[in-house]
């Protein structure tokens, strides 16, 4: 049987998904006989490859940019699993949602410039005006929740998505968890 | 009193009214009053002292077909005068006796004569700050049959046997209702009468107390003997200042007459009514949000059971009606159950006043038998759509009820087959649509009016309402989606079936009965981005919320 | 003879019970360990039936009861957990995560919120509602507590524990229907009110609301349980 490719994309979130993702430490050589990480930023490849199987996607929709990657995810994964609270839910990102993106902007590049205060329009994409779950912009498979989810969370949910098998999410993770 | 002595009263009315030739009635409620009704009975009690035939002018209340305002009625010949002013009032008084004045007249025989005036018989009639005016028609005679010849079962029976059934919305059995709290254990009992009427374009309860009020006393005090209570109130928005002062004089000439207070026409019985005004909560119409708001409390529903009939006003056995049901006693009382059960339908008896607003010719107050058609009452008393439009939907109930189609006019209105068509008899208004309005954007309105008047106490009504409104919004603006759609009508079931009190379970018909009987426009907003009416601005289709610069 | 010896018998869920006339659904389900999730219900405290997650299903009727303020009644048979139901209270907590801002990741009582738990056990994995993201304060004006709107679900525990219980009545609802909010006093900061600094309202809270300063960032667990030992010793008096 041929290896599954499995993506790994990071919006806007903190990157701890990842970093949790990274904790299954030696059971990520037995995830590696069964799928091919085909792209992720922790892999080389720049561009989202056509053919995708799974694809775990970090952090929530925050720019133009993060809008326009997660529909070229969706159109070329197979299934889309939101990775992480912000993904699922906006999390802490979308604490600026009540204040607006341009109390935001100014706090950061204004207020607290040491030297030449000025918002960047070049570069840095332009926010949107609410932060918001990745299932608001596309179709989202899986749910996988928790900030991050654990190790043992991933482990048990990839090995289940791999070879099809039950899937009892709420059992293993939360909001927050 | 006794009842000679009212025959008296009445009597002496007569004698009054005979000493002039002619009558001239002005309706001074809101509508006409707006419109200069106040000025115009003054030119009139100036042209008639001026002319030589001897006229009466009388203030009255509402006398229906308010869009044709200000109305006056000459009488005895009954000549119905529309949009009449100060102007006018000398060609008026010339008239007497000869031709009416051509441009003042109307032709609205039609509206009129598909009524039947049970609880209007008196509005337009009678000078509402007048409670002789009020005895010289029948007033207070019930009260007196009651006090002095029936007990209190009996009455009750008589209640039973005429098929009434609560005006407020509800439509519970009202013998039934008073049954149970005459049966509940305790010596202090209360009547309350509901006259918080708060739907949009609804004003019933209005006209009734504005124009008739010591109707709505004599059925409380009627209910407090047959359930054995002493004291009693009435609940009025204070958004009815007229209506408030308009009771508050009823109340002091009743009490001036031994209609009210101890002993009243030398019987053991004791009755007594105090106002207490709403603070312009909708939500306060609920019968266990307006107890608490009564007891001083924040106005919030509570779970039934226990119901007022045996906990209410501070805990004690409650009987609450609504303005329309208590108007409709004196008359049940005076003329027998029976009378009563002969009009109106199967299961839904006697008449219903409706309130007609939107597009429809005749605005203004109707009242119908049960089981007329919605046709007859949109098409012939209340004169069609005008300006050439077809007609779309009539919403019944105010914002809790549904909206019908064109399509099932042709059924009798009744508390049933209201409700089989999705919407409710609600407290009477009735909101006539036109091809100029869109559905989507009327469910919208209603939600919006549910979402501020919620309450806040129960999740579903709180939040689910102000989501739905969302929802609904996103399809207004052409950025909706099908599984917004989709979310909405779960959203309807859940906030229909899980609400904590009436306002929130009824609060998803608009949407509900539109997407049943409108459901291709919504579907217009959704995938051709297009508002078939023409009401809705689309926003041009774009990608997400907007992006800042 | 006496009311306390007139047993009812009912069936929960297929499971024939006994109860005392007179206790409600939801105490008769618990002492036989059926799980009937609650959320504004707090043992020690009145009933409002606000919260609606509690409603159950009565067989022969098509009304919803809300099972923390229905009484037994003689053969009663009651199911607690049909899809019905589970699909209402999914959508009721739905409207709660999306009411307020809950960013459980970022919450004093992540880990030991009642919300947050109830989520979890009733299998909600997203919300599909729109997030309402409303501008919210936090009062920080206590020298001991703070009041954090972002997180208030409107349960009304505090409000009850504080009129109840402590006998104060500093807390209350202002506002109509999405709008509504508790505050303190006559609308006052918390910190100048006449609270008696009890903190019962922080212990009953469900969700990180209300908090111990001192336990900002830390474990926050909450104790209600004093409730009805309290007023047991209260009624012993």
């Amino acid at each position: 049987m041929s290896k599954l490719k499995l993506a790994t994309v990071w919006l806007d979130g903190c990157s701890g998904c990842h970093m949790s993702f990274l904790d299954m430490d030696e059971r990520l050589l037995e995830l590696a006989e069964v799928v091919d990480v085909v792209y992720s930023p922790i892999v080389d490849t720049k561009e989202f490859p056509d053919e995708v199987d799974i694809a775990l996607v970090e952090g929530a929709i925050s720019s133009v940019d993060d809008e326009k990657k997660i529909k070229k995810v969706r159109d070329h994964s197979k299934m889309l699993v939101a990775m992480g609270d912000c993904a699922i839910t906006g999390n802490v990102p979308s604490m600026r949602n009540p204040i607006g993106p341009e109390a935001i902007l100014d706090r950061a590049y204004i207020q607290n410039a040491s030297a030449q205060p000025q918002i960047p329009c070049v570069v840095v994409p332009k926010l949107l005006k609410y932060v918001r779950p990745i299932h608001e912009f596309v179709k989202v498979d899986v749910f996988l929740p928790g900030c991050p989810p654990s190790a043992d969370t991933f482990h048990t949910a990839l090995i289940a998505l791999v070879n099809g098998g039950p899937l009892d999410i709420p059992a293993l993770t939360r909001f927050g968890a | 009193m006794t009842i000679e002595e009212l025959e008296q009263i009445a009597k002496n009315v007569k004698q009054e009214n005979e000493k002039y030739d002619y009558e001239i009635n002005v309706c001074m409620d809101l509508a006409c009053a707006s419109q200069g009704a106040d000025k115009l009975k003054d030119a009139l009690v100036k042209a008639a002292e001026a002319g030589a035939k001897k006229v009466l002018v009388r203030r009255t209340g509402c006398m229906g077909p308010c869009s044709h305002g200000p109305l006056v009625r000459v009488d005895p010949e009954e000549r119905l005068y529309r949009r009449v002013n100060a102007s006018h009032a000398e060609a008026i008084v010339k008239s007497l006796g000869g031709a009416p004045v051509p441009e003042l007249q109307c032709d609205l025989d039609e509206h009129f004569d598909k009524q039947v005036r049970v609880v209007l018989e008196n509005a337009g009639y009678i000078d509402p700050e007048k409670i002789d005016d009020y005895i010289a028609r029948d007033g207070y005679k019930a009260l007196l049959i009651v006090l002095t010849e029936m007990t209190p079962s009996g009455v009750i029976h008589r209640i039973t046997e005429s098929g009434l059934r609560g005006r407020g919305g509800g439509g519970y059995p009202t013998g039934l209702k008073w049954g149970t709290v005459a049966k509940a254990a305790g010596d202090v009992k209360y009547v309350v009468c509901n006259g918080d009427e708060g739907d949009p374009g609804a004003f019933m309860d209005r006209s009734v107390m504005e124009g008739d009020p010591h109707r709505v006393i004599e059925g409380m005090a009627i209910a407090a003997y047959a359930v054995g209570a002493s004291k009693g109130f009435i609940y009025v928005r204070a958004e009815y200042p007229v209506a408030v002062s308009r009771l508050t004089t009823a109340l002091r000439e009743a009490r001036r007459h031994g209609l009210l207070g101890n002993n009243i026409c030398n019987t053991p019985f004791n009755f007594d009514v105090e106002i207490r005004l709403g603070a312009g909560a909708f939500v306060c119409g609920e019968e266990t949000a307006l107890i608490a708001s009564i007891e001083g409390r924040r106005g919030t529903p509570k779970p039934r059971p226990p119901y007022p009939a045996s906990s209410g006003l501070w805990g004690k056995p409650t009987l609450i009606n609504n303005v329309e049901t208590y108007a409709n006693i004196a008359p049940i009382v005076r003329n027998g159950g029976k009378w009563f059960f002969n009009m109106g339908s199967e299961r839904s008896k006697g008449t219903k006043v409706f309130a007609l607003t939107g597009k429809i010719a005749n605005t203004g107050l109707v009242e119908v038998p049960m089981g007329i058609k919605l046709r007859e009452i949109i098409e012939e008393i209340g004169g069609g759509v005008p300006g050439g439009h077809t007609f779309k939907a009539v919403q019944t109930g105010g914002p809790s009820g549904g909206c019908i189609p064109a399509d099932m006019l042709d059924v009798g209105v009744s508390y049933d087959a209201l409700l089989k068509m999705g919407s409710i008899m609600g407290s009477g208004g009735m909101i006539v649509m036109d091809d100029t309005s869109c559905m989507v954007n009327v469910a919208r309105f209603f939600i919006e009016f549910c979402m501020t008047e919620s309450c806040g106490k129960c999740i579903p009504c709180r939040a689910g309402t102000a989501q739905m409104f969302t929802l609904l919004t996103r399809i207004c603006d052409g950025t909706g989606t099908m599984a917004d759609l989709a979310l909405l009508e779960d959203l309807c079931s859940t906030v229909k079936e899980t609400s904590l009190c009436g306002l929130g379970q009824t609060a998803p018909n608009p949407v509900l009965s539109t997407l049943k009987y409108f459901r291709n426009e919504y579907i217009e907003h959704i995938v051709h981005k297009r508002c078939p009416a023409g009401v809705c601005q689309m926003e041009a289709v774009k990608s997400e919320s907007e992006v800042v610069a | 003879m006496s009311v306390e010896t007139d047993v009812k018998t009912l069936v929960i869920d297929e499971q024939e019970v006994s109860a005392r006339a007179g206790q409600t659904i939801l105490e008769v389900a618990r002492e036989n360990d059926i799980n009937i999730p609650t959320l504004c219900h707090l043992e020690g405290l009145s009933d409002v039936g606000a919260c609606r997650l509690c409603l159950v299903e009565i067989k022969g009727s098509n009304k919803l009861l809300p099972a923390c303020l229905a009484t037994v009644q003689e053969g009663m048979e009651v199911s607690t957990n049909t899809e019905r139901l589970q699909k209402h209270r999914r959508t009721i907590l739905e409207l709660l995560f999306a009411e307020r801002n809950h960013i459980c990741s970022v919450c004093v009582s992540n880990g030991h919120c009642e919300l947050q738990t109830l989520g979890q056990e009733q299998g909600l994995t997203h919300i599909r509602l729109p997030y309402r993201n409303p501008e919210l304060n936090v009062d920080a004006s206590h020298e001991r507590f703070t009041l954090d709107h972002n997180r208030c679900i409107l349960c009304t525990r505090c409000v009850r524990v504080c009129s109840e219980i402590e006998g104060a009545h500093i807390w209350d609802v202002m506002g109509r229907g999405i709008n509504s909010l508790i505050i303190s006093d006559l609308h006052q900061d918390w910190g100048s009110s006449a609270c008696t600094r009890c903190g019962k309202c922080v212990q009953v809270c469900p969700t990180g609301a209300l908090f111990d300063k001192s336990k900002i960032g830390s474990d926050h667990p909450k104790y209600p349980e004093f409730l009805p030992y309290l007023n047991l010793m209260r009624e012993a008096q």
